[in-house]
């Protein structure tokens, strides 16, 4: 069974009434019942969110099954279908993060303490992948800047450094020293406190399931998908730019920054162009846009660097 | 030798139901099976190709032509080995089967992978050194599919050897073509080079015992 968390971020208020929940679960059992590999996925819990329209894109969305059945997520196999297949045994609750480094406020904290002040938002999101595969995503979360706030960075703190959980017993990838685990990743500071940078509990609605990086992961929309780290336990605060796992595993076809760039091609593919996952066998390749499209919103964050040397 | 027996057997007459007639329907029902498979996968029948299909089928074909090739390049270690001769007579039809399915594997890529953008697919095949050394295994299988008939046998005589010696190139070029494609999890295509490795450090060891065995006869 997978784990029935009371999301905290729930008021009673808001709680559903238990004639509808009954109800709604004989459905989700039945629908199990015919789609048993969706059991889990239609057992996570339904989250409480708005809906951020100014900050999603009218793109038509992938399936949930196609978002939840192709991950790359190492620490599960490196077949895409690995984390939806061989991510059972994983258990995200109990789950706490540990707040460390620059900052004032530090400390262990429980998932459930840590959610608890922010209201959650749906934004749908375009995500390339730096394989050239794209898809569009209805997250759930709140900006990272927020919660950042609660801890109080110090003026030392430059840049975010993330970690995730490493349990080889729970994740038969990180029993292959495919990368160097545990699978680390950085922001800069005004990356980490951009508005579009989602600190993610769930996706279609419902919390994240184990194969997306449950319970909580990153999302950063105009960078590739690989630094979107998924199932973190800790935050850090660092003066200095944290290692990220890919550019430590190949410097010189992962940077530190992975924006999305059509112009900076990776040493052994393209970057002009993606696929969009989820488009019928005859679906040409689309234009891959500068910032993964946002470049509206964080060009600004780059401005004098030079992105062909900064990759 | 080898030349002249391959010719002997593949010029061997009749249809009836010898061993090798045997053998020969079985691999050619064993190697036709992942492409049935996949065929039918496509059509909606058993295991999906998941999200992204045009890669699920590049990747079938792909692995099972480096596999079929390797499997051409053990005929004859496994022959002299144990001594079966047999199986020289299922090597050409194992190296046509490879060299289909690594066609197939770049028809796919060329249609519904680059969408015949002639532009984007020339800068690929010169900016990137695993796109290239891919196609050029593909061109250099293409002169032994064409004369791997009986009667291009004839015609090269021990030419057609020394031509389909291009197995050897081409097949290490194809496990550079996979090593080069992965992005960390490198297990499957070591395994396949090691493979690889064995096959024609075998050919060089019994070339060097051979040449010795010559050297000590005329001593």
């Amino acid at each position: 069974m997978r784990h029935r968390a009371t999301h905290p971020a729930l008021r009673s208020s808001e709680i559903t009434p238990e004639a509808v929940y009954v109800n709604r679960r004989a459905i989700l059992a039945a629908a199990g019942a015919l789609v048993p590999s969706l059991v889990g996925a239609l057992a996570a819990e339904t989250l409480k969110y708005r809906r951020n329209a100014a900050l999603s894109t009218n793109e038509p969305k992938n399936s949930y099954e196609d978002i939840t059945t192709y991950n790359n997520f190492y620490e599960f196999g490196t077949g895409k279908s690995d984390p939806a297949k061989r991510s059972a045994k994983f258990r995200p609750v109990p789950w706490t993060v540990a707040i460390a480094g620059e900052a004032e406020v530090t400390g262990t904290f429980a998932l459930e303490d840590l959610l608890a002040p922010h209201a959650l938002e749906e934004r749908i999101y375009r995500l390339r992948c730096v394989e050239a595969w794209s898809m569009v995503i209805p997250w759930v979360g709140f900006p990272l800047a927020d919660l950042i706030k609660r801890f109080k960075p110090t003026s030392r703190a430059k840049f975010v450094a993330f970690r995730t959980v490493q349990r080889p017993a729970e994740m038969p990838g990180q029993r292959y020293p495919v990368l160097d685990w545990p699978y680390v990743e950085g922001l800069r500071i005004d990356e980490a406190m951009h508005p579009l940078t989602l600190l993610t509990v769930g996706v279609y609605g419902r919390e994240l399931p184990n194969q997306n990086g449950a319970p909580l992961r990153l999302v950063v929309p105009w960078k590739y998908g690989f630094k979107g780290i998924k199932s973190i336990v800790e935050i850090r605060f660092t003066e200095r730019q944290p290692p990220t796992s890919w550019s430590r595993s190949a410097p010189d076809e992962y940077g530190f920054y992975a924006n999305v760039n059509p112009e900076v091609d990776h040493p052994r593919w393209s970057q002009a162009r993606e696929r969009r996952i989820g488009g019928a066998f005859l679906t040409p390749p689309r234009p891959t846009l500068m910032f993964n499209g946002y470049a509206a919103q964080v060009a600004d964050l780059y401005r004098g660097l030079d992105l062909q040397r900064n990759f | 030798m080898e030349a002249r027996a391959a010719v002997a057997e593949a010029t061997t007459r009749g249809w009836r139901l010898r061993p090798l007639t045997l053998a020969k329907l079985a691999v050619f029902a064993a190697c036709s099976v992942p492409l049935v498979v996949l065929v039918l996968r496509a059509f909606g029948f058993g295991e999906s190709l998941g999200p992204n299909p045009t890669e699920s089928v590049m990747d079938v074909l792909g692995k099972w032509g480096l596999r079929l090739l390797l499997v051409t390049l053990a005929v004859t270690p496994l022959r002299t080995i144990f001594a079966a001769p047999l199986l020289l007579g299922l090597r050409r039809m194992l190296g046509l089967f490879a060299f289909t399915y690594l066609a197939l594997h770049f028809l796919v890529w060329l249609t519904l992978d680059r969408w015949l953008d002639v532009a984007a697919m020339l800068e690929d095949v010169a900016k990137r050194p695993f796109i290239t050394v891919g196609l050029t295994a593909l061109l250099l299988l293409i002169p032994l599919a064409v004369t791997s008939t009986a009667g291009w046998m004839r015609r090269l005589r021990r030419r057609w050897q020394r031509l389909h010696r291009l197995i050897y190139p081409a097949a290490i070029l194809a496990c550079v073509h996979y090593w080069w494609q992965v992005k960390a999890d490198l297990r499957e295509p070591l395994i396949y080079a090691s493979l690889l490795a064995l096959l024609l450090g075998w050919r060089v060891h019994r070339a060097r015992a051979s040449a010795r065995a010559r050297a000590r006869s005329q001593g």
